[in-house]
Protein backbone atom coordinates (compact mmCIF):
# COMPACT_ATOMS: atom_id res chain seq x y z
CA UNK A 1 0.00 0.00 0.00
CA UNK A 2 1.32 3.25 -1.16
CA UNK A 3 -1.13 5.22 1.04
CA UNK A 4 -2.05 4.46 5.44
CA UNK A 5 -4.80 1.98 5.29
CA UNK A 6 -7.37 4.36 6.56
CA UNK A 7 -6.76 6.48 2.89
CA UNK A 8 -7.36 3.30 1.02
CA UNK A 9 -10.22 5.21 -0.66
CA UNK A 10 -7.88 6.95 -2.66
CA UNK A 11 -5.68 4.27 -4.26
CA UNK A 12 -7.62 4.60 -7.75
CA UNK A 13 -6.28 8.42 -7.92
CA UNK A 14 -2.42 8.14 -7.10
CA UNK A 15 -1.84 9.83 -10.44
CA UNK A 16 -2.09 12.56 -8.33
CA UNK A 17 0.68 11.77 -6.43
CA UNK A 18 3.10 14.81 -7.67
CA UNK A 19 5.82 16.31 -5.81
CA UNK A 20 5.68 19.94 -7.97
CA UNK A 21 3.27 22.63 -8.67
CA UNK A 22 4.25 22.38 -12.64
CA UNK A 23 3.17 18.51 -12.50
CA UNK A 24 -0.11 19.29 -10.59
CA UNK A 25 -1.16 22.14 -12.60
CA UNK A 26 -0.10 20.00 -15.96
CA UNK A 27 -2.34 17.03 -14.42
CA UNK A 28 -5.25 19.80 -14.01
CA UNK A 29 -5.42 21.44 -17.69
CA UNK A 30 -5.17 17.62 -18.93
CA UNK A 31 -7.86 16.22 -17.05
CA UNK A 32 -11.56 16.25 -17.74
CA UNK A 33 -13.84 17.98 -15.32
CA UNK A 34 -15.56 14.30 -14.48
CA UNK A 35 -12.22 12.80 -13.53
CA UNK A 36 -11.36 16.24 -11.20
CA UNK A 37 -14.56 15.97 -9.46
CA UNK A 38 -14.10 12.58 -8.95
CA UNK A 39 -11.15 12.84 -7.33
CA UNK A 40 -12.34 15.91 -5.51
CA UNK A 41 -15.29 14.04 -4.33
CA UNK A 42 -13.52 11.54 -2.88
CA UNK A 43 -10.27 13.23 -1.20
CA UNK A 44 -12.51 16.14 0.23
CA UNK A 45 -13.68 14.51 2.84
CA UNK A 46 -10.94 13.53 3.99
CA UNK A 47 -8.60 16.30 3.86
CA UNK A 48 -9.02 17.25 7.78
CA UNK A 49 -8.12 13.50 8.66
CA UNK A 50 -5.15 13.64 5.64
CA UNK A 51 -4.19 16.80 7.59
CA UNK A 52 -4.29 15.08 11.28
CA UNK A 53 -2.79 11.67 10.15
CA UNK A 54 0.57 14.14 8.56
CA UNK A 55 0.58 16.34 11.58
CA UNK A 56 1.57 13.38 13.65
CA UNK A 57 5.34 13.86 11.73
CA UNK A 58 7.61 16.55 11.43
CA UNK A 59 6.86 18.08 7.98
CA UNK A 60 10.57 17.85 6.94
CA UNK A 61 10.54 13.87 7.51
CA UNK A 62 7.13 12.75 7.07
CA UNK A 63 7.21 8.66 5.54
CA UNK A 64 6.49 7.74 2.56
CA UNK A 65 2.59 7.25 2.62
CA UNK A 66 2.02 10.34 4.43
CA UNK A 67 4.07 12.11 1.88
CA UNK A 68 1.98 10.78 -0.82
CA UNK A 69 -1.00 12.09 1.20
CA UNK A 70 0.57 15.26 1.49
CA UNK A 71 0.72 15.04 -2.58
CA UNK A 72 -2.43 14.14 -2.83
CA UNK A 73 -3.79 16.87 -0.87
CA UNK A 74 -1.70 19.32 -2.47
CA UNK A 75 -3.28 18.21 -5.90
CA UNK A 76 -6.94 18.34 -3.99
CA UNK A 77 -6.27 21.94 -3.50
CA UNK A 78 -5.29 22.25 -7.51
CA UNK A 79 -8.45 21.08 -8.74
CA UNK A 80 -10.49 23.05 -5.94
CA UNK A 81 -10.33 26.04 -8.15
CA UNK A 82 -11.89 23.52 -11.38
CA UNK A 83 -14.42 21.85 -9.09
CA UNK A 84 -15.85 24.99 -6.83
CA UNK A 85 -15.36 27.53 -8.49
CA UNK A 86 -14.49 27.66 -12.45
CA UNK A 87 -16.13 24.52 -13.76
CA UNK A 88 -13.72 24.23 -16.36
CA UNK A 89 -10.05 23.28 -15.93
CA UNK A 90 -8.47 26.37 -17.01
CA UNK A 91 -8.86 29.52 -15.39
CA UNK A 92 -11.20 31.72 -17.15
CA UNK A 93 -10.26 34.80 -19.13
CA UNK A 94 -6.72 33.77 -18.97
CA UNK A 95 -6.12 33.39 -22.77
CA UNK A 96 -2.91 32.61 -23.69
CA UNK A 97 -1.37 33.56 -20.43
CA UNK A 98 1.32 31.49 -18.84
CA UNK A 99 2.68 32.04 -14.93
CA UNK A 100 5.59 29.61 -14.35
CA UNK A 101 6.49 28.83 -10.65
CA UNK A 102 10.06 28.46 -10.39
CA UNK A 103 11.23 28.11 -6.94
CA UNK A 104 8.83 26.34 -4.76
CA UNK A 105 8.82 24.43 -1.31
CA UNK A 106 9.01 20.69 -2.32
CA UNK A 107 7.55 18.00 0.29
CA UNK B 1 -21.52 57.65 -1.11
CA UNK B 2 -18.34 56.79 -0.01
CA UNK B 3 -17.47 54.20 2.49
CA UNK B 4 -14.72 55.58 3.21
CA UNK B 5 -13.55 58.78 4.56
CA UNK B 6 -11.65 61.03 1.43
CA UNK B 7 -9.09 63.66 2.59
CA UNK B 8 -10.07 67.19 3.26
CA UNK B 9 -8.88 68.25 -0.48
CA UNK B 10 -12.00 66.35 -1.62
CA UNK B 11 -10.67 63.09 -3.24
CA UNK B 12 -6.91 61.36 -2.67
CA UNK B 13 -5.60 62.96 -6.36
CA UNK B 14 -6.39 66.45 -5.30
CA UNK B 15 -4.33 66.61 -2.63
CA UNK B 16 -1.16 66.68 -5.39
CA UNK B 17 -2.12 69.07 -7.98
CA UNK B 18 1.04 68.53 -9.88
CA UNK B 19 -0.53 65.30 -10.86
CA UNK B 20 -4.17 67.05 -12.21
CA UNK B 21 -6.88 65.25 -12.76
CA UNK B 22 -7.42 65.39 -16.53
CA UNK B 23 -7.23 62.35 -18.98
CA UNK B 24 -3.88 60.64 -19.25
CA UNK B 25 -1.90 60.15 -22.29
CA UNK B 26 -0.71 56.54 -22.92
CA UNK B 27 1.62 57.34 -25.74
CA UNK B 28 4.29 56.25 -22.97
CA UNK B 29 3.25 53.14 -23.31
CA UNK B 30 3.59 52.31 -26.90
CA UNK B 31 6.05 54.49 -28.48
CA UNK B 32 9.66 52.48 -28.62
CA UNK B 33 11.10 56.32 -28.69
CA UNK B 34 9.80 57.19 -25.50
CA UNK B 35 10.80 53.26 -24.25
CA UNK B 36 14.48 54.46 -25.10
CA UNK B 37 14.36 57.49 -23.17
CA UNK B 38 13.17 55.22 -19.82
CA UNK B 39 15.75 52.83 -20.46
CA UNK B 40 18.34 55.55 -20.07
CA UNK B 41 16.74 57.55 -17.61
CA UNK B 42 15.17 55.32 -15.20
CA UNK B 43 16.54 52.15 -15.53
CA UNK B 44 19.91 53.01 -15.85
CA UNK B 45 20.05 55.57 -12.95
CA UNK B 46 17.72 53.99 -10.25
CA UNK B 47 17.98 51.81 -7.76
CA UNK B 48 16.78 48.34 -8.87
CA UNK B 49 15.59 45.81 -6.38
CA UNK B 50 17.52 41.95 -7.48
CA UNK B 51 16.72 39.65 -4.93
CA UNK B 52 16.98 39.16 -1.10
CA UNK B 53 20.07 38.32 1.42
CA UNK B 54 18.71 34.97 1.76
CA UNK B 55 19.86 34.09 -1.83
CA UNK B 56 23.38 34.83 -1.11
CA UNK B 57 23.73 32.51 2.07
CA UNK B 58 27.55 31.82 2.89
CA UNK B 59 30.29 33.06 1.12
CA UNK B 60 30.72 32.17 -2.34
CA UNK B 61 26.75 32.36 -3.06
CA UNK B 62 25.94 34.00 -6.20
CA UNK B 63 23.48 34.55 -8.61
CA UNK B 64 23.16 36.28 -11.86
CA UNK B 65 20.45 38.75 -12.66
CA UNK B 66 19.96 39.54 -16.60
CA UNK B 67 19.09 42.98 -17.21
CA UNK B 68 18.31 43.38 -21.08
CA UNK B 69 16.30 47.06 -20.49
CA UNK B 70 19.79 48.19 -18.79
CA UNK B 71 22.10 46.32 -21.62
CA UNK B 72 24.21 44.71 -19.34
CA UNK B 73 24.09 41.26 -16.31
CA UNK B 74 25.23 40.85 -13.30
CA UNK B 75 26.44 38.90 -10.62
CA UNK B 76 25.33 38.95 -6.93
CA UNK B 77 28.43 37.40 -5.00
CA UNK B 78 29.00 36.98 -0.86
CA UNK B 79 32.02 37.74 -0.79
CA UNK B 80 34.98 36.44 2.29
CA UNK B 81 34.18 39.17 4.19
CA UNK B 82 30.47 38.51 3.98
CA UNK B 83 30.26 41.50 1.97
CA UNK B 84 27.13 41.53 -0.76
CA UNK B 85 28.75 42.90 -4.13
CA UNK B 86 27.18 42.97 -7.60
CA UNK B 87 29.26 43.27 -10.89
CA UNK B 88 28.93 43.57 -14.56
CA UNK B 89 29.16 39.63 -16.07
CA UNK B 90 32.15 40.39 -18.51
CA UNK B 91 35.42 38.92 -18.53
CA UNK B 92 37.89 41.62 -18.12
CA UNK B 93 39.85 40.24 -21.38
CA UNK B 94 37.92 39.96 -24.15
CA UNK B 95 34.24 40.38 -23.43
CA UNK B 96 33.24 36.81 -22.45
CA UNK B 97 30.42 36.19 -20.20
CA UNK B 98 31.45 35.24 -17.52
CA UNK B 99 29.14 33.53 -15.55
CA UNK B 100 26.59 31.22 -17.34
CA UNK B 101 25.65 27.60 -18.21
CA UNK B 102 24.63 26.42 -21.25
CA UNK B 103 22.32 29.07 -22.20
CA UNK B 104 24.40 32.57 -22.28
CA UNK B 105 20.90 34.28 -21.33
CA UNK B 106 19.45 32.30 -18.50
CA UNK B 107 19.81 33.12 -15.24
CA UNK B 108 21.97 31.03 -13.16
CA UNK B 109 23.14 30.79 -9.15
CA UNK B 110 24.97 28.37 -6.95
CA UNK B 111 28.21 28.77 -4.79
CA UNK B 112 31.78 28.96 -5.49
CA UNK B 113 35.10 29.85 -4.66
CA UNK B 114 36.08 32.05 -7.47
CA UNK B 115 35.21 32.48 -11.04
CA UNK B 116 36.53 30.92 -13.68
CA UNK B 117 36.05 32.63 -17.64
CA UNK B 118 35.00 29.35 -19.79
CA UNK B 119 36.99 31.21 -22.92
CA UNK B 120 40.70 31.54 -21.82
CA UNK B 121 40.59 30.55 -17.95
CA UNK B 122 40.81 33.88 -16.35
CA UNK B 123 40.11 34.10 -12.85
CA UNK B 124 38.21 36.37 -10.23
CA UNK B 125 38.02 36.09 -6.65
CA UNK B 126 34.78 36.51 -4.76
CA UNK B 127 35.48 40.31 -4.40
CA UNK B 128 36.07 41.21 -8.05
CA UNK B 129 39.61 40.93 -8.35
CA UNK B 130 42.07 39.36 -11.21
CA UNK B 131 43.93 36.60 -9.50
CA UNK B 132 44.96 34.49 -12.63
CA UNK B 133 45.68 35.06 -16.17
CA UNK B 134 46.55 31.78 -18.75
CA UNK B 135 50.08 32.51 -20.13
CA UNK B 136 50.76 35.74 -18.39
CA UNK B 137 53.83 36.25 -20.08
CA UNK B 138 52.31 36.78 -23.37
CA UNK B 139 50.77 39.95 -22.54
CA UNK B 140 52.50 43.45 -22.85
CA UNK B 141 52.43 44.95 -19.33
CA UNK B 142 49.17 44.33 -17.99
CA UNK B 143 48.99 44.71 -14.63
CA UNK B 144 46.27 42.56 -12.74
CA UNK B 145 45.16 44.93 -10.35
CA UNK B 146 44.11 47.25 -13.36
CA UNK B 147 41.80 44.41 -14.17
CA UNK B 148 39.05 43.42 -11.45
CA UNK B 149 35.59 42.62 -12.55
CA UNK B 150 33.57 46.20 -13.26
CA UNK B 151 31.66 46.87 -9.62
CA UNK B 152 28.56 48.34 -9.30
CA UNK B 153 27.01 50.02 -7.23
CA UNK B 154 25.17 47.85 -4.00
CA UNK B 155 23.34 48.39 -1.03
CA UNK B 156 21.16 46.50 1.22
CA UNK B 157 17.97 47.77 2.76
CA UNK B 158 16.06 45.08 5.34
CA UNK B 159 17.38 42.49 3.67
CA UNK B 160 16.18 43.59 0.07
CA UNK B 161 19.73 43.56 -2.37
CA UNK B 162 19.21 46.63 -4.81
CA UNK B 163 22.02 47.63 -7.62
CA UNK B 164 22.15 51.30 -9.42
CA UNK B 165 24.01 51.36 -12.78
CA UNK B 166 24.86 55.10 -12.15
CA UNK B 167 28.04 55.47 -9.87
CA UNK B 168 27.35 58.79 -9.19
CA UNK B 169 23.47 57.75 -7.62
CA UNK B 170 22.25 58.93 -4.15
CA UNK B 171 22.82 56.20 -1.89
CA UNK B 172 20.03 53.42 -1.63
CA UNK B 173 18.67 55.15 1.72
CA UNK B 174 18.18 58.55 0.80
CA UNK B 175 16.72 57.21 -2.60
CA UNK B 176 14.20 54.91 -0.67
CA UNK B 177 13.06 58.04 1.73
CA UNK B 178 10.60 58.34 4.11
CA UNK B 179 8.05 55.36 2.68
CA UNK B 180 10.73 52.26 2.97
CA UNK B 181 12.21 54.01 6.68
CA UNK B 182 8.46 53.40 8.09
CA UNK B 183 8.78 49.51 6.95
CA UNK B 184 11.99 49.11 8.59
CA UNK B 185 11.56 46.30 11.32
CA UNK B 186 8.64 44.29 9.61
CA UNK B 187 10.32 40.69 10.39
CA UNK B 188 11.25 39.90 6.51
CA UNK B 189 13.68 37.75 7.62
CA UNK B 190 11.51 34.93 9.36
CA UNK B 191 9.77 34.60 6.30
CA UNK B 192 11.81 32.32 4.09
CA UNK B 193 9.47 30.24 2.68
CA UNK B 194 9.30 31.49 -1.17
CA UNK B 195 7.37 30.90 -3.84
CA UNK B 196 9.22 32.17 -7.32
CA UNK B 197 6.96 32.74 -10.19
CA UNK B 198 7.97 34.24 -13.29
CA UNK B 199 6.06 35.11 -16.69
CA UNK B 200 6.41 37.03 -19.81
CA UNK B 201 3.90 39.68 -20.39
CA UNK B 202 3.07 41.36 -23.79
CA UNK B 203 2.28 44.25 -22.14
CA UNK B 204 4.81 47.65 -21.35
CA UNK B 205 6.07 47.28 -17.74
CA UNK B 206 3.80 50.26 -16.91
CA UNK B 207 0.56 48.74 -17.91
CA UNK B 208 1.18 45.69 -15.28
CA UNK B 209 1.91 48.12 -12.76
CA UNK B 210 -1.25 49.79 -13.60
CA UNK B 211 -3.31 46.74 -13.27
CA UNK B 212 -1.93 45.68 -9.41
CA UNK B 213 -1.83 49.60 -7.86
CA UNK B 214 -4.98 50.34 -8.68
CA UNK B 215 -8.75 47.91 -7.10
CA UNK B 216 -11.44 49.01 -8.57
CA UNK B 217 -10.61 46.11 -11.22
CA UNK B 218 -10.91 43.57 -8.27
CA UNK B 219 -15.06 43.00 -7.86
CA UNK B 220 -15.12 43.38 -11.56
CA UNK B 221 -12.42 41.33 -13.48
CA UNK B 222 -12.33 38.42 -10.59
CA UNK B 223 -15.97 38.22 -9.69
CA UNK B 224 -16.36 34.53 -10.29
CA UNK B 225 -13.50 33.78 -7.74
CA UNK B 226 -16.15 34.73 -4.98
CA UNK B 227 -19.42 32.27 -4.37
CA UNK B 228 -22.05 34.05 -5.96
CA UNK B 229 -23.80 36.60 -3.48
CA UNK B 230 -20.94 37.63 -2.70
CA UNK B 231 -19.66 38.48 -5.65
CA UNK B 232 -22.77 40.64 -6.33
CA UNK B 233 -22.34 42.38 -3.43
CA UNK B 234 -18.50 43.32 -4.03
CA UNK B 235 -19.68 44.58 -7.25
CA UNK B 236 -22.66 46.53 -5.80
CA UNK B 237 -19.96 48.01 -3.15
CA UNK B 238 -17.35 48.92 -6.22
CA UNK B 239 -13.72 49.46 -4.79
CA UNK B 240 -12.53 51.95 -2.16
CA UNK B 241 -8.98 51.87 -0.52
CA UNK B 242 -8.63 53.10 3.16
CA UNK B 243 -5.93 55.32 2.39
CA UNK B 244 -3.31 56.12 -0.47
CA UNK B 245 -0.41 58.53 -0.27
CA UNK B 246 2.72 59.80 -1.90
CA UNK B 247 6.21 59.92 -0.66
CA UNK B 248 8.11 61.54 -4.15
CA UNK B 249 9.02 58.95 -6.68
CA UNK B 250 7.14 56.05 -4.32
CA UNK B 251 3.37 55.16 -3.40
CA UNK B 252 1.52 52.89 -1.66
CA UNK B 253 -2.17 51.97 -1.29
CA UNK B 254 -3.96 50.84 1.72
CA UNK B 255 -6.94 48.38 1.39
CA UNK B 256 -9.84 46.94 3.41
CA UNK B 257 -9.88 43.50 3.38
CA UNK B 258 -12.38 41.22 5.50
CA UNK B 259 -11.74 37.80 4.02
CA UNK B 260 -9.19 36.45 6.91
CA UNK B 261 -10.81 35.23 8.34
CA UNK B 262 -14.30 36.15 6.64
CA UNK B 263 -17.16 37.41 9.01
CA UNK B 264 -19.56 34.37 7.49
CA UNK B 265 -17.83 31.39 6.24
CA UNK B 266 -20.27 30.65 3.43
CA UNK B 267 -19.00 33.71 2.09
CA UNK B 268 -15.98 31.91 0.64
CA UNK B 269 -15.18 28.37 -0.90
CA UNK B 270 -15.30 24.74 1.29
CA UNK B 271 -11.59 24.09 0.49
CA UNK B 272 -11.08 28.08 1.87
CA UNK B 273 -13.33 26.78 5.17
CA UNK B 274 -11.38 23.78 5.78
CA UNK B 275 -7.90 25.50 5.27
CA UNK B 276 -8.01 28.43 6.89
CA UNK B 277 -6.77 30.32 3.63
CA UNK B 278 -7.41 32.23 0.23
CA UNK B 279 -6.31 35.14 -1.53
CA UNK B 280 -5.64 36.50 1.80
CA UNK B 281 -3.23 34.52 3.11
CA UNK B 282 -3.84 31.61 5.58
CA UNK B 283 -6.33 33.13 8.28
CA UNK B 284 -4.17 32.06 11.58
CA UNK B 285 -1.14 34.80 11.83
CA UNK B 286 2.25 33.11 12.49
CA UNK B 287 3.67 33.27 15.41
CA UNK B 288 6.66 35.69 15.13
CA UNK B 289 7.22 39.29 16.53
CA UNK B 290 6.00 42.13 14.79
CA UNK B 291 3.02 41.19 12.80
CA UNK B 292 0.59 42.08 15.77
CA UNK B 293 -1.56 45.18 14.01
CA UNK B 294 0.08 47.01 17.38
CA UNK B 295 3.29 46.36 16.20
CA UNK B 296 3.75 46.48 12.78
CA UNK B 297 5.63 49.44 11.26
CA UNK B 298 4.14 52.77 11.16
CA UNK B 299 3.65 52.89 7.24
CA UNK B 300 1.94 49.87 7.28
CA UNK B 301 -1.94 50.19 7.48
CA UNK B 302 -1.11 54.32 8.35
CA UNK B 303 -4.75 55.19 9.13
CA UNK B 304 -4.53 52.32 11.41
CA UNK B 305 -7.92 50.84 10.25
CA UNK B 306 -9.91 47.74 12.12
CA UNK B 307 -10.72 46.12 8.74
CA UNK B 308 -7.39 46.63 6.95
CA UNK B 309 -6.35 43.55 4.71
CA UNK B 310 -3.44 44.68 2.34
CA UNK B 311 -0.86 47.35 1.45
CA UNK B 312 0.99 47.34 -1.44
CA UNK B 313 3.95 49.80 -1.44
CA UNK B 314 5.52 50.86 -4.96
CA UNK B 315 8.95 51.65 -5.21
CA UNK B 316 9.73 53.49 -8.29
CA UNK B 317 10.34 52.05 -10.83
CA UNK B 318 9.23 48.28 -10.92
CA UNK B 319 9.42 47.18 -7.30
CA UNK B 320 6.55 46.35 -5.05
CA UNK B 321 6.14 45.24 -1.76
CA UNK B 322 2.71 43.79 -0.65
CA UNK B 323 1.79 43.30 3.06
CA UNK B 324 -1.03 41.12 3.79
CA UNK B 325 -2.85 41.68 7.16
CA UNK B 326 -2.51 37.85 8.06
CA UNK B 327 1.30 37.97 8.60
CA UNK B 328 3.10 37.15 4.68
CA UNK B 329 4.22 39.28 2.11
CA UNK B 330 4.91 39.21 -1.79
CA UNK B 331 7.15 41.00 -4.22
CA UNK B 332 6.45 41.93 -7.46
CA UNK B 333 9.29 42.80 -9.84
CA UNK B 334 8.49 44.25 -13.67
CA UNK B 335 11.73 43.80 -15.82
CA UNK B 336 10.86 45.76 -19.21
CA UNK B 337 12.30 43.57 -22.36
CA UNK B 338 10.66 45.94 -24.84
CA UNK B 339 8.06 48.35 -25.50
CA UNK B 340 5.61 46.10 -25.21
CA UNK B 341 7.07 42.63 -23.66
CA UNK B 342 8.36 43.00 -20.02
CA UNK B 343 9.03 39.62 -17.34
CA UNK B 344 6.90 39.56 -14.77
CA UNK B 345 8.27 38.23 -11.43
CA UNK B 346 6.29 37.98 -7.96
CA UNK B 347 7.63 36.20 -4.93
CA UNK B 348 5.51 35.08 -2.15
CA UNK B 349 7.24 34.79 1.33
CA UNK B 350 5.97 32.71 4.45
CA UNK B 351 7.03 32.37 7.70
CA UNK B 352 7.85 28.28 7.15
CA UNK B 353 5.46 26.17 8.20
CA UNK B 354 5.33 24.08 10.99
CA UNK B 355 2.82 21.19 10.38
CA UNK B 356 0.87 19.28 6.97
CA UNK B 357 -1.90 22.05 7.75
CA UNK B 358 -0.38 25.35 8.07
CA UNK B 359 1.67 24.02 4.90
CA UNK B 360 -1.64 23.78 2.76
CA UNK B 361 -3.02 26.51 3.51
CA UNK B 362 0.24 28.06 2.58
CA UNK B 363 -0.32 25.85 -0.24
CA UNK B 364 -3.81 27.33 -1.28
CA UNK B 365 -2.77 31.03 -0.79
CA UNK B 366 -0.32 30.04 -3.86
CA UNK B 367 -2.48 28.38 -6.23
CA UNK B 368 -5.33 31.37 -5.20
CA UNK B 369 -2.31 33.89 -6.04
CA UNK B 370 -1.55 32.09 -9.64
CA UNK B 371 -5.53 32.23 -10.27
CA UNK B 372 -5.72 36.06 -9.82
CA UNK B 373 -2.61 36.43 -11.42
CA UNK B 374 -3.43 34.65 -14.65
CA UNK B 375 -6.39 36.66 -14.95
CA UNK B 376 -4.61 39.94 -14.22
CA UNK B 377 -1.63 39.12 -16.72
CA UNK B 378 -3.81 38.14 -19.60
CA UNK B 379 -5.96 41.18 -19.50
CA UNK B 380 -3.00 43.48 -20.43
CA UNK B 381 -2.20 41.90 -23.24
CA UNK B 382 -5.33 43.01 -24.80
CA UNK B 383 -5.01 46.24 -23.16
CA UNK B 384 -1.30 46.65 -25.23
CA UNK B 385 -3.28 45.25 -28.04
CA UNK B 386 -5.56 48.45 -28.23
CA UNK B 387 -3.57 51.58 -26.65
CA UNK B 388 -1.60 50.29 -29.54
CA UNK B 389 -4.80 51.08 -32.19
CA UNK B 390 -4.18 54.62 -30.97
CA UNK B 391 -7.35 54.91 -31.84
CA UNK B 392 -8.10 56.89 -28.03
CA UNK B 393 -4.51 58.08 -26.40
CA UNK B 394 -6.22 59.31 -23.49
CA UNK B 395 -8.02 58.02 -20.93
CA UNK B 396 -9.38 59.05 -17.71
CA UNK B 397 -8.10 57.87 -14.37
CA UNK B 398 -10.51 57.75 -11.32
CA UNK B 399 -9.55 58.84 -7.82
CA UNK B 400 -8.85 54.95 -6.78
CA UNK B 401 -6.40 54.85 -9.86
CA UNK B 402 -3.94 57.95 -8.04
CA UNK B 403 -1.31 55.26 -8.07
CA UNK B 404 -1.01 54.96 -11.84
CA UNK B 405 -1.29 58.35 -12.68
CA UNK B 406 1.54 59.27 -10.26
CA UNK B 407 3.44 56.22 -11.93
CA UNK B 408 2.75 57.81 -15.22
CA UNK B 409 3.23 61.13 -14.03
CA UNK B 410 6.65 60.17 -12.18
CA UNK B 411 8.37 57.96 -15.53
CA UNK B 412 7.64 61.42 -17.37
CA UNK B 413 9.15 63.60 -15.42
CA UNK B 414 12.71 61.29 -14.98
CA UNK B 415 12.54 61.22 -18.70
CA UNK B 416 12.16 64.62 -19.41
CA UNK B 417 14.99 65.61 -16.56
CA UNK B 418 17.18 62.96 -18.64
CA UNK B 419 16.97 64.52 -21.60
CA UNK B 420 17.31 68.28 -20.23
CA UNK B 421 20.22 67.24 -18.44
CA UNK B 422 21.93 65.33 -21.75
CA UNK B 423 20.86 68.26 -24.15
CA UNK B 424 22.56 71.12 -21.72
CA UNK B 425 25.62 68.72 -21.79
CA UNK B 426 25.28 68.26 -25.36
CA UNK B 427 26.43 72.01 -25.66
Amino acid sequence: MSLPTEFAALEPYLEWDLATEAERYARRLASSMAEMQAFYDVAFPLLEDAIAYCDKFPLSDLPDDARTLMHLMQSLVMVSFPVEVWKQARVPDSGAAQIGLLVEPVI
Amino acid sequence: MPHFAKPPAGSWTEQYPELGTAPVDYTDSIDPAHYEAEREAIFKKTWLNVGRVELLPKTGSYFTKELPVADTSLILVRGKDKVVRAFHNVCRHRGNKLVWNDYPQEEVKGTCRQFTCKYHAWRYDLEGKLTFVQQENEFFDLDKADYGLKDVRCEVWEGFIFVNLDPDAAPLKEYLGEMAEGLEGYPFHEMTEVYTYKAEIGSNWKLFIDAFTEFYHAPVLHQKQAVKEEADKLMGYGFEALHYQLFGRHSMISSWGGMAPPKDPNMVKPIERVLRSGLFGPWDRPDVQGLAPEDLPPAINPSRHRSWGTDSFEFFPNFTLLFWAPGWYLTYHYWPTAVNKHIFEANLYFVPPKNARERLAQELAAVTFKEYALQDANTLEATQTMVNSRAVTDFPLCDQELLLRHLHHTAAEYVKKHKERTDVAAH
